[in-house]
C-alpha cells in the first residue's frame, strides 16, 4: 500500500518510524551548527575588536610601525606576537619536516615487525601529552639542557650582515626565548606530521611499490621516486595540519616565550605569540581598549588559520586533479 | 565438453628447437605460515611463450614471482631450490636482485602505471639507470611504445598522465615500462584478467609479437589464452597440504590436445578447477 493513501496519522508515523524526515532535519541541523559557529565566532570578533580596529587601523598590524604595546596609554600594535607567531611555527616547521618525514617513511617502509608497533604506539603517546605537560618539561628541562647552549652557540651568527638581526644575543639565562617556543613546538607538531604522514605512504597501493621494484628499483628510489610523489597531496595536508597546530599553539608556548611584548626580529630573545598575548592577557585587561586589542588579534588569528586551511584544501584539490 | 582449441602444427614446430633461457630446478617456496609451491622442476625456453596454468590457490603466481625474486618482498618468504638465468642461479648469494629485475621484466594483474605522465612512465626505468639524455629517452619512450602498440593513440598526449589512460591502454603502457627497460625474460601475472575482451585481444597480439625478441612467462586463468599464445604449458594444481605442484609440461599442443596425466585432462576439459 502506498504511503500517501494512509490517513495522516499513519503517514506521520510511517516517516518517523523509518527516520527519513527526522534524519534529514537532524543532519542538517548538525551540518548548519558548524557553519552558524564559525559565523557567530567571526562576528563576535570582528565587532568586540571595533574600538581596536578604529583607533589603530592597519597600523595594528603592520610590521614598519614603532612597535608599542602600553595598557597604561592604551597603545597597541600587534606586529611583534605576529611575528612571533610566524617566526616560531616557521622554525618548528622546517626542523620537524624531514625529520616527520624520515620517521613516517621508517616507520611504514623500513621498520621489522617487532620494532613498527612499539614506534608506533610512541608516536601516538607523542601526540597525546597534553600541552601544559610540554610546557613545564620545557621549563624546567628542555630550556636549561638545550635551547641555552644552543642560543649561545648561534649568537655570533649576530654579526653577520643580513641575518644578523634574528640572532642577536645575548641569550637569556632562562631560556625563555622565541627559539624555545620553536623548538618545543617541533617536538609537539613532530608526531602529528609523522603519523599522517606515515598513514598516507602506507595507503599507497602495494602495486605501486611492487611496479618500481620490478623495474629495478632500490629501496631507496622506490621511496623517492614513486612513494613520495604518489602521496605529496598527503604529506602537504600533514605539514599543513602541523602548521595550523604551531600556530595556533598556546599553552607551552605561553609558558616557554617569555612573553614580552618587546620587538626585535631575533629568535634569541623573548616575545610573543597571537595565541600567547591573548592567554597571558586576557584576565589582567582592565581597560575596553586592551580587550579589544586582544579580540583583533584573535581576528587575526582566526583569519590567517582559515587562509591557511583555504591554501591546504586548494593545494589538495589542484594537485589531486591534475594528477587524475 | 572438450574446449574449442585453435591449435595449429606450427606452433608444435615453434615449440621444439629453442635454448634454455631460465630453468626452475626443484624450487619450493614457504610462506610464514605455508607451503605455497614445492619441488617444481621448469624450463623455460627462449623466445617463446611459456603459459602456467592451474585452479586457484595453486601457487601460479608464487612461481612466477619466484622467477624474479619479487617473493623478496613479502616478509617470511622463503626459497628453496634454484632458478637458473642463462644458466646461473639468481638465489645464489652475491647475486644482485635489482640487477636480476632489470633482466626478468614483470607485468601484473591490474595495470598499475604511476600517477605520472605517459612519457614519465615509461622513461623511468631508464632514468633509474642513470640515463638523462632528452634525445636518447625520446627515441627509448617512442621505441617501447611501439613495441607496446600505444603509440598511435597516445603520441599527441605524452604529457598526460598515465592514469588517464583506459584499462587496456594501461596495461600496455605498463607493458611499455617494462620493455623499455630491455628485458631479458617478461613476467605476465594474469595480465588481461582485469580487462575487456576487445583490450585481451590486443594485449594477446602484442604478446605473440613480443616473443620474437623477448622470452615471456604468463600466469593465466583463463584456458583457451594458455592455448591461443603458448607455446609450452605447465599445469600446477594443489596437492592435498595445499601447496601448489607441476602436474605436466610440455608443448601447448600436446597438453592441451593429449595431456599425459588423468588430472590435466580432468582440468581442461573443465572438470574441476
Amino acid at each position: 500500500m502506498n504511503a500517501s493513501h494512509r490517513p495522516w496519522r499513519q503517514r506521520l508515523a510511517y516517516h518517523f518510524q523509518h527516520g527519513d524526515v527526522l534524519w534529514w532535519v537532524l543532519l542538517f541541523l548538525s551540518a548548519f551548527a558548524i557553519v552558524g559557529l564559525v559565523l557567530w565566532i567571526a562576528w563576535q570578533l570582528w565587532v568586540q575588536s571595533a574600538p581596536s580596529r578604529h583607533a589603530f587601523g592597519w597600523n595594528f598590524i603592520w610590521p614598519w610601525v614603532k612597535p608599542v604595546w602600553n595598557p597604561a596609554l592604551d597603545k597597541f600594535q600587534a606586529w611583534p606576537a605576529i611575528y612571533g607567531s610566524l617566526i616560531t611555527a616557521a622554525i618548528a616547521l622546517v626542523l620537524a619536516v624531514p625529520l616527520a618525514l624520515g620517521i613516517a617513511i621508517f616507520l611504514s617502509e623500513l621498520a621489522p615487525d617487532w620494532l613498527r608497533a612499539p614506534l608506533n604506539s610512541m608516536v601516538e603517546m607523542l601526540a597525546a601529552i597534553p600541552s601544559v605537560v610540554y610546557g613545564l618539561w620545557g621549563i624546567y628541562v628542555f630550556l636549561p639542557l638545550v635551547v641555552v647552549p644552543l642560543g649561545k652557540a648561534l649568537e655570533p651568527l649576530g654579526h653577520v650582515p643580513g641575518i644578523g638581526i634574528f640572532f642577536k644575543g645575548p641569550t637569556p639565562a632562562s631560556g625563555f626565548t622565541r627559539l624555545g617556543a620553536a623548538l618545543v613546538l617541533v617536538i609537539m607538531i613532530l608526531p602529528t606530521i609523522a603519523a599522517v604522514s606515515r598513514d598516507v605512504l602506507q595507503a599507497i597501493p602495494r602495486s605501486q611499490r611492487e611496479a618500481a621494484m620490478s623495474l629495478g628499483a632500490t629501496r631507496w628510489e622506490t621511496i623517492w621516486k614513486v612513494l613520495l610523489p604518489y602521496g605529496q597531496s598527503g604529506i602537504l595536508g600533514a605539514i599543513i595540519l602541523g602548521f595550523g597546530r604551531a600556530i595556533g599553539e598556546t599553552m607551552a608556548v605561553t609558558m616557554v616565550i617569555g612573553n614580552s611584548a618587546g620587538g626585535g626580529y631575533s629568535i634569541l630573545k623573548p616575545g610573543y605569540t597571537m595565541a600567547s598575548i591573548i592567554a597571558n592577557e586576557f584576565a589582567e585587561a582592565v581597560s575596553d581598549m586592551h580587550t579589544s586589542a586582544l579580540m583583533e588579534i584573535g581576528l587575526v588569528l582566526f583569519a590567517l588559520t582559515l587562509l591557511l586551511n583555504a591554501l591546504a584544501r586548494w593545494l589538495v584539490v589542484n594537485r589531486t586533479i591534475k594528477r587524475a | 565438453m572438450q574446449p574449442h582449441l585453435n591449435i595449429t602444427e606450427p606452433s608444435r614446430a615453434a615449440a621444439t628447437a629453442s635454448s634454455l633461457k631460465m630453468e626452475v630446478r626443484h624450487l619450493s617456496v614457504t610462506y610464514k605460515t605455508s607451503r605455497a609451491v614445492k619441488a617444481i622442476d621448469l624450463p623455460v625456453y627462449e623466445n617463446r611463450v611459456l603459459a602456467i596454468i592451474g585452479p586457484s590457490g595453486c601457487g601460479k603466481s608464487t612461481l612466477l614471482r619466484a622467477l624474479n625474486r619479487m617473493n623478496d618482498l613479502i616478509p617470511g618468504a622463503r626459497v628453496e631450490g634454484e632458478v637458473l638465468l642463462d644458466g646461473e642461479n639468481i638465489y645464489a648469494p652475491g647475486q644482485d636482485v635489482v640487477d636480476i629485475r632489470r633482466r626478468v621484466g614483470m607485468v601484473f594483474q591490474r595495470p598499475n602505471p604511476f600517477p605520472m605522465s605517459v612519457y614519465d612512465n615509461v622513461a623511468f626505468g631508464p632514468r633509474l639507470l642513470g640515463l638523462r639524455k632528452k634525445s636518447v629517452l625520446d627515441e627509448i619512450v617512442e621505441q617501447s611504445l611501439r613495441s607496446a602498440a600505444l603509440w598511435e593513440q597516445v603520441k599527441d598526449h605524452l604529457g598526460q598522465s598515465g592514469m588517464a589512460l583506459s584499462g587496456g591502454q594501461q596495461q600496455r603502457l605498463c607493458i611499455a615500462r617494462t620493455i623499455a627497460m630491455e628485458p631479458e625474460v617478461i613476467l605476465m601475472d594474469e595480465p588481461t584478467s582485469a580487462l575487456d575482451p576487445m583490450a585481451t585481444l590486443t594485449i594477446e597480439d602484442l604478446i605473440q609479437r613480443l616473443k620474437e625478441n623477448y622470452t615471456i612467462v604468463i600466469v593465466t586463468h583463463n584456458m583457451q589464452q594458455a592455448a591461443r599464445i603458448s607455446d609450452f604449458t605447465a599445469f600446477l594444481n594443489m596437492d592435498s597440504d595445499r601447496a601448489g605442484y607441476l602436474v605436466e609440461f610440455g608443448p601447448t599442443v600436446d597438453v592441451f590436445t593429449n595431456p599425459k596425466e588423468k588430472l590435466t585432462e580432468d582440468y581442461i576439459t573443465g572438470r574441476f578447477g
